[in-house]
Parts: structure tokens; C-alpha cells; sequence
């Protein structure tokens, strides 16, 4: 092949038998490219984001459907739709996503589906983008339905194609699950065939789908059936497989990140002969017979899983029953051989497998362990997270905080999930104070401003972004329109859903795949609901703490205050800079000014530095974005700021 | 001194959210590929657009896959963005065999920005380096960058570096091909210059 036509090589490279290093969601992009698939949905949530980003681009060279929904639930109502019209559809969410999509999802197991029907889970162990590190897979227990976790990127790829038939063969929807590491990691991916698809759909309407009224647990019977079914047919899966000795001295039970990791800790700690990996890719309905082939050739039992101790449950489960009087030992997430939370890790393992076969492991010599510990706590400060230079949420949070104090009434601010939730820490001066799910901010606020007659006395308010507010926002705020509560709305609309990548929502004039669309107004719609709204600019801090002190006056129903102004992420990638931003260093007084440094104390923006040479402050040229909020900061006005055209 | 002979080579590339650690584990690790390798990278970055710690771990093989994330210890390169990333990188993923390659141009914690951590001083930076590793190379790749025109190109600069210092089994011009596919024709030279920059950098380091 030539030069010229490599470089277009991505998930939709026409290449059969092309090694290429795919992330793993990208390598399941390109499995459901390879099963044909028609539709695709998604809200975006790390780490399930890049499914419907990457597809979104090659929506029209495949002639798919691709769209960034309002929420979860929408997404997989879509994706569902099509499936049921006789489209192979995909839908894909990160686990607190699968929570929002729950309600739709338990109705569809019950009815069954039409064409493939693949949900994507993306779980992020250890909670490194998101709020919690529940486990899904209890989900496809809980509502019985098929399970797939996908061990390699290979894997992502293959299993995700033979996701859509096995949806098929038993007409249910096939969850396939993976976690960060598979996702956002990157591998070798042997490309397949591309088939030409055309379809026909057509909603057959002699059937009623929907589960019968009154009678709904004969649904769940049939359901119980199918699922032994599944049971039968994972047996012979070719994604599980076994790998070691007979009658191992330890059995590793694997699946998703814990294949990779298992297999190297036995490389590392050179015990292949001693111990086995029984890797599973279809972890429900569990396949018996095979577990238990494996399962009475050794004694001692480690799981290795992200998150829970969901296999380790299952097979202690299948072990009860199977042979009377044999006692095995178990090990892992529920003895403390491995963590029971946060994500896996390479060392976890090899120290949990060398504990279990008696063997001592050692990373590096303890002199050198004890020079690395001796730098790290002395000279290696951590890095938390903050605001990005010139990010509107900091301003915001400013102005916030300035107003709340002079106001002095102790007023609560709520939240919920975005770049904005940093406002809970010394990001954003602390002033957020809850978060939980997608717009609890606003439904929390809701109940707060209705605590009156109980004497409740604080000002409410609560933050939510642009991206939420369509999401999940709007019911909480329909509710408190209706019902009378008494709070601020502060919509923080910096034109994107900024902290995964930029996805338009129904508030952008584009759509999934950047063709132009009608652009829904939140201001609009916030005044049919009857609720007053203001537009500030954030960047105006002065002007946007006397607007919120204006509004904390005043008493009945919620208002709302859109504080407008575009991600500076986005900013830089077109305009740049609004200001030229400098520190005077004759107005500066430095360490002599009774300030204490409040622009990098108090302030903190990492766009200013403190020079501890001449114990002033300065701007950092390489890091500053111009957005000239700390002109209105310094109390000397010793920071000036040139307008850029 | 180089690497070719080692299985698997691990190299991690470290910085701060935004700096383009993505963009140099992908071009390193597609250029791999191409050649044969089997290559694993896991990327953690919890919130990589919001200033926190960020590290690719490069996992290079000709036998078999190998896990996402580098095992304590067990870093044989760290290529880093920032000299306090590829200090941190060392003392958890180090020993004393590992090649280190840093840029010198610090960016500032929160907690340093608030004045309630300090940034320890570049010559403090180096010694903790220098000790923990078999050969470190440091230099300014944000100020060439910045004398550029284009102070993202640091990383192009670095890469540049890494792929100079001959421990990867990379191929200079073959490493300049891959530029050509990834980068829209307008970009294309001030990257080529960028990483012939890096290039130069270390060979006049290294002789």
C-alpha cells in the first residue's frame, strides 16, 4: 500500500490483516465498524468517551447514525429504537452513566431486542475521572443479562464484534465491559474485514414490546431460561482460555486488566510452572463446567479483578455445591490478598502471588528504596489538581466567594460533576459543598430553598455547566419552578462539555459529527419556565459579584445567572490570549506589601509565580493564557493588563 | 550504550496535563509497531487538561504484550516534560540502571503557587536525579521552544531528544516519516525543525 493512503489509517482503515496501535476504544470502535454497525449513542463520561467521538468522524464514509445525546438513558433509548427497527446499534457510558441508563436498560432485558444491541460500559477503577468506582457488572447480574470483559486490545476489537451476534443469537442486549486500562491504554490490533452493510429497517408492528401488563415475572422467567442458555453457550468461548500447568500449586482467576498483569507477575517472578491463570472473557452468566474443570485441579484460588470481588463471589458461589466436603482457600479482594478498592496494578499482584507461593519479592535494593524515599518526601511536593490559567470556573468562584462574605448570611453553594466540582477544593476557594450525580446540584439546591418553614435561614445556591444542565438539571429545575424554591441557579456555560473533550449538547449550534443543528436556549427555556435570568461575564469579577449580591437579595423562586464565557481550552485554540499581562515590578511591593502575596496565596492562578530571588511576583509566560482577571486582583494594581486585538 | 538487547524496555514519559505526553507515546509507540514490536501504553492522567501529574508508560517488546502500567522499579528510560514529574517518575519507577532525559523548565504545583509547598531549586532537582540514575541528560527544551515561537513544541524538542539519545531501537528518519502522517503540512516543518533541534541537543550532551 502506499504512503500516501497510510496516512489515513485510523479505526477505518480498509486493511485486513494491518497491525495498528489502537487505544481499547478505539479497537472496540473499530469491532463494531467490523460488525456492521448502524447507530451509535452516547453522553460522554471517562472513560467511554472516545467510542462515539471516533466514530462520530467516520460517520459518513460507514452511512451511520451517529449522536452525543442529552444523557445516558436518551442514548440507549436511541441506540435501542434502532435495534429494535432491525439496525445493530451501540451505546456507550462510563458507570455513573449506566446508573442514569438503568431505567430504560431493565425494561429492554425484560422485552428483548431485534438486531445486535452492544451497551459499552467504561469503568474507571480507582475513580481517577469520576466520583465513585462502582462495578457495573452487578448491574448485568442483577438484571440478567450476558457480560463480556475484554482482556487485551486485541480483544476490545474481536469481542466487540462478536458482542452484536451473541445480542443477536439470544435477542438480548449484550453488555460489554471494560475499565481504564483497557480503554485508554494502547495495543497491537490485527485489523479485520469491513463489510459492506445495507440496511432495511422497519418497526414490526404485530408485536407489542413491552412486557405484559400485570404479568411482567413471566418476563422474568423467560428471562431466567435464556440467561441458562448463555450459560451453555459461553462454555466454549474462545475468550476463555487457561494457561499453565496441570494441578497448579495457585489458580489465578482473571479477567479484563487482571489477564495482563497476571501473566507478567508469573513472567517476573519466573513461578509459570507452579501457578495457572484461568482467564475468563465471559464472566456472566459464569461458565460452569469450565470453572470447575479448572477448579478441581488446585486447592489454592487468587482473583484478580478490577473492582469488586465480583468473580470471587461467583465461583465461591459455584464451589459450594460442587464438591461435598472439599474445602478450598480463596484468596483476594475479600481477604485482603488484593486491594478491594481502587484499580489494579502490577505490583499488586506480584506481591499477592509471591505471598501465596512462599516467595520473596523484592523491586529494587533497599539501599536505593531508601535514597528514593529519602527525595520524594523531601523534594517532590504533590500535584493537585487545579483551575487551568484563565479558567472562567476560578473567576467565577472569585467573584462567589467574595460575594457570599459580604452578603454574610453563611450561604450553601451545591454541585455536581464537571471541571467546576474543583470548586469543592482550594481550586475554587472551597465554596462548593456538595456533589453527587449529574444535576443533584440543582434538585439539592431545590430542597434546601424549601426549608423555610422549618426555619431554615441560608441563602442556597448551586452551580451546574452547559453540558449538564441538559442532562439532568432541567428536571430539578422544572420541579423547583413549579413547587417555589427559593434559590440561585449559577450556569456556568463556557460553551462545551469542557472536562471530556469539547462533545457538543443540545445548547451547541453543531452536532455529533459537526454538521450545523438548531441550538436549544437555555435561556428560553429558563424563562417559559417563568424563572428570571442574568447573563454575566466571569471574567468581569467585580460586575459578577455585585450581580450575584443583587440576586441574594432578592427572596422568592429560583433565578438564574448565566455566567458566560468560553473554556479558555477552546480559547486557545483560536483567538489566544485577550490580554497582555504583566507585573509591574516598581508597584509590586513583593514580601514588603502587607498583601501576603494574595495573587498567588490567595488567588492562585498557576499563570503567576512568586520569584523567590526577587520576592516578587511575575507572570509565567509559558503557562499564563490572558485572561487578565488578576489585574482586578492585585490590591496595589500593580498587575497591568494590554488589550490584544 | 543502548537498550536493543534488553525485553521489554520500559519507558515512561512524564509532565504535567497539557504538555503533549500523548502525542509523543503514540508516535513512538506506532513507529514500534510498524517495526515489528509489540507495544503496550497505558496513559494515567487522571485530569491531564487540569495541571496534574501525567505519565505514559511504554511497555517495548519483540515477544509478547505486556502489562499497561510499569512495575515498581522497573524503568529503564523516563523521558520527562518536567523536571519535578521525571524526579517523582524516577523515585517510584527508578533504579540504578535508568536513563533519565528531562526538560529543565519547572511549572509550579498549587501548592506552590499558594506558597504553602516550595519548588525545590533546579540544582536540587539534578543531584536527586543524578543519584538515582545511571546517566541523566537535562535541557531547556521549553526556552528553545519559546525562542520558536510555539512553547508546546517542547515536547516535539524532547522527543527529538529521546530518539537522539539512541536507547530506543528508533530509527531517526524513520521517526521523521511517522511526522509526516501525523502532522497536517502546515505544522509539518516547525515539528521536523523541533525535533532535529532535540536531536543536536543531545548529540552535543552526549560528546
Amino acid at each position: 500500500m502506499a504512503k500516501g493512503e497510510e496516512k489515513t489509517l485510523g479505526i477505518d482503515a480498509n486493511w485486513p490483516g494491518k497491525v495498528v496501535l489502537l487505544m481499547g476504544i478505539e479497537a472496540i470502535a473499530r469491532g463494531a465498524l467490523e460488525a456492521g454497525v448502524g447507530v451509535a449513542t452516547a453522553y460522554p463520561g471517562t472513560p467511554s468517551s472516545e467510542l462515539v467521538d471516533r466514530l462520530s468522524k467516520v460517520a459518513k464514509k460507514f452511512n451511520m447514525y451517529v449522536e452525543w445525546s442529552v444523557n445516558e438513558k436518551v442514548a440507549l433509548e436511541i441506540a435501542g429504537a434502532a435495534s429494535l427497527s432491525g439496525i445493530r446499534a451501540i451505546s456507550a457510558m462510563k458507570q455513573n452513566g449506566l446508573s442514569v441508563a438503568l431505567d430504560f436498560l431493565s425494561g429492554l432485558a425484560y422485552t428483548g431486542i431485534k438486531k445486535g444491541l452492544v451497551l459499552m460500559v467504561g469503568d474507571d477503577a480507582g475513580a481517577l475521572s469520576s466520583s465513585n468506582e462502582q462495578d457495573s457488572r452487578h448491574i448485568a447480574r442483577m438484571l440478567d443479562l450476558p457480560l463480556l470483559e475484554p482482556a487485551t486490545y486485541q480483544e476490545a476489537k474481536d469481542m466487540a464484534k462478536w458482542a452484536f451476534e451473541l445480542s443477536e443469537r439470544f435477542s438480548t442486549v449484550c453488555i460489554l465491559r471494560s475499565t481504564t486500562r483497557i480503554l485508554h491504554g494502547r495495543g497491537n490490533v490485527t485489523l479485520g474485514e469491513l463489510p459492506e452493510t445495507t440496511y432495511h429497517p422497519r418497526f414490526d408492528t404485530s408485536q407489542i414490546c413491552a412486557p405484559p401488563m400485570g404479568r411482567a415475572s413471566k418476563s422474568h422467567a423467560a428471562l431466567h431460561k435464556k440467561l441458562e442458555e448463555i450459560r451453555r453457550f459461553h462454555e466454549a468461548s474462545p475468550f476463555n482460555a487457561y494457561v499453565g500447568p496441570e494441578n497448579p500449586e495457585l489458580l489465578l482467576i482473571t479477567s479484563g486488566t487482571g489477564w495482563l498483569y497476571t501473566a507478567e507477575a508469573l513472567k517476573t517472578l519466573a513461578a509459570e510452572k507452579r501457578a495457572g491463570i484461568l482467564k475468563l472473557g465471559t464472566t456472566w452468566p459464569l461458565p460452569h463446567n469450565l470453572v470447575s474443570k479448572y477448579l478441581i485441579q488446585a486447592d489454592k484460588i487468587l482473583f484478580v479483578e478490577e473492582v469488586d470481588a465480583f468473580l470471587e463471589a461467583a465461583v465461591r458461589d459455584l464451589a459450594a455445591d460442587l464438591v461435598p466436603g472439599r474445602v478450598w482457600r480463596f484468596f483476594g479482594k475479600s481477604t485482603g490478598h488484593i486491594s478491594p478498592f481502587g484499580e489494579l496494578n502490577p505490583n499488586i499482584v506480584i506481591g499477592a502471588i509471591a505471598n501465596l507461593l512462599d516467595m520473596t519479592y523484592r523491586p529494587r535494593k533497599s539501599a536505593y528504596q531508601k535514597e528514593c524515599d529519602r527525595i520524594a518526601s523531601l523534594y517532590v511536593p504533590s500535584r493537585d489538581l487545579q483551575f487551568c490559567a484563565g479558567c472562567p470556573h476560578r473567576a467565577m468562584y472569585w467573584s462567589l466567594k467574595d460575594a457570599l462574605r459580604l452578603d454574610g448570611r453563611d450561604g450553601v453553594v451545591t454541585g455536581d460533576i464537571g471541571c467546576y466540582s474543583m470548586g469543592q477544593s482550594p481550586a475554587g476557594y472551597s465554596q462548593m459543598k456538595t456533589a453527587h450525580g449529574m444535576g443533584s446540584g440543582v434538585g439539592v439546591a431545590s430542597g434546601l430553598g424549601k426549608l423555610k418553614q422549618f426555619g431554615f435561614s441560608q441563602p442556597v445556591l448551586t452551580v451546574c455547566g452547559d453540558s449538564t444542565f441538559f442532562h439532568a438539571s432541567l428536571p430539578a429545575l422544572v420541579n423547583s419552578a413549579h413547587n417555589e424554591s427559593d434559590f440561585i441557579l449559577i450556569l456556568l456555560d463556557n460553551s462545551g462539555t469542557a472536562m471530556t473533550g469539547f462533545q457538543p449538547h443540545p445548547g451547541i449550534d453543531r452536532n455529533a459529527i459537526g454538521d450545523s443543528a438548531p441550538k436549544v436556549d437555555a435561556v428560553e427555556l429558563c424563562k417559559a419556565l417563568g424563572i428570571p435570568v442574568t447573563i454575566v461575564d466571569p471574567y468581569e469579577v467585580k460586575q459578577t459579584r455585585d450581580e450575584f449580591l443583587r440576586i441574594l437579595k432578592k427572596d422568592k423562586g429560583p433565578k438564574v445567572v448565566i455566567c458566560k464565557r468560553e473554556c479558555v481550552l477552546i480559547r486557545a485554540t483560536g483567538k489566544g490570549a485577550l490580554f497582555k499581562v504583566k507585573v509591574n515590578p516598581e508597584k509590586c511591593l513583593g514580601e514588603q506589601c502587607g498583601c501576603n502575596r494574595y495573587c498567588t496565596r490567595v488567588f492562585g492562578c498557576p499563570g503567576i509565580r512568586w520569584d523567590r530571588d526577587t520576592k516578587k511576583a511575575e507572570i509565567d509566560e509559558a503557562v499564563c493564557s490572558g485572561c487578565g482577571v488578576c489585574a482586578h486582583v492585585c490590591p496595589q494594581s500593580a498587575i497591568d493588563r494590554e488589550a490584544l486585538s | 550504550m543502548n537498550l536493543k538487547r534488553r525485553d521489554p524496555v520500559n519507558l515512561i514519559i512524564t509532565g504535567v496535563g497539557g504538555q503533549g505526553n500523548i502525542l509523543i507515546s503514540r508516535l513512538i509507540g506506532q513507529t514500534l509497531v510498524d517495526e515489528g514490536y509489540s507495544i503496550t501504553i497505558g496513559e494515567t492522567y487522571g485530569a491531564s487538561q487540569r495541571g496534574g501529574s501525567v505519565a505514559s508508560h511504554v511497555r517495548i517488546s519483540k515477544k509478547t504484550a505486556y502489562s499497561p502500567l510499569t512495575p515498581e522499579g522497573r524503568a529503564d528510560v523516563i523521558l520527562g516534560l518536567e523536571p519535578l514529574e521525571s524526579l517523582r517518575i524516577l523515585t517510584l519507577f527508578g533504579n540504578e540502571s535508568s536513563f533519565v532525559i528531562t526538560n529543565t523548565r519547572s511549572i509550579h504545583t498549587m501548592a506552590v503557587v499558594t506558597g504553602e509547598a516550595e519548588y525545590p531549586r533546579l540544582e536540587t532537582i539534578k543531584e536527586g536525579i543524578s543519584r538515582l540514575s545511571q546517566k541523566a541528560w537535562y535541557i531547556d527544551a521549553s526556552k528553545m521552544a519559546l525562542d520558536m515561537g510555539m512553547p508546546l513544541l517542547a515536547n516535539i524538542i524532547m522527543t527529538g531528544a529521546l530518539v537522539g539519545a539512541g536507547l530506543l531501537p528508533i530509527d531517526k528518519d524513520r521517526f521523521k516519516d511517522r511526522f509526516r502522517m501525523n502532522f497536517k503540512k502546515e505544522q509539518l516543518a516547525l515539528n521536523v525543525k523541533a525535533f532535529e533541534m532535540g536531536i543536536a541537543e543531545i548529540t552535543q550532551s552526549t560528546n
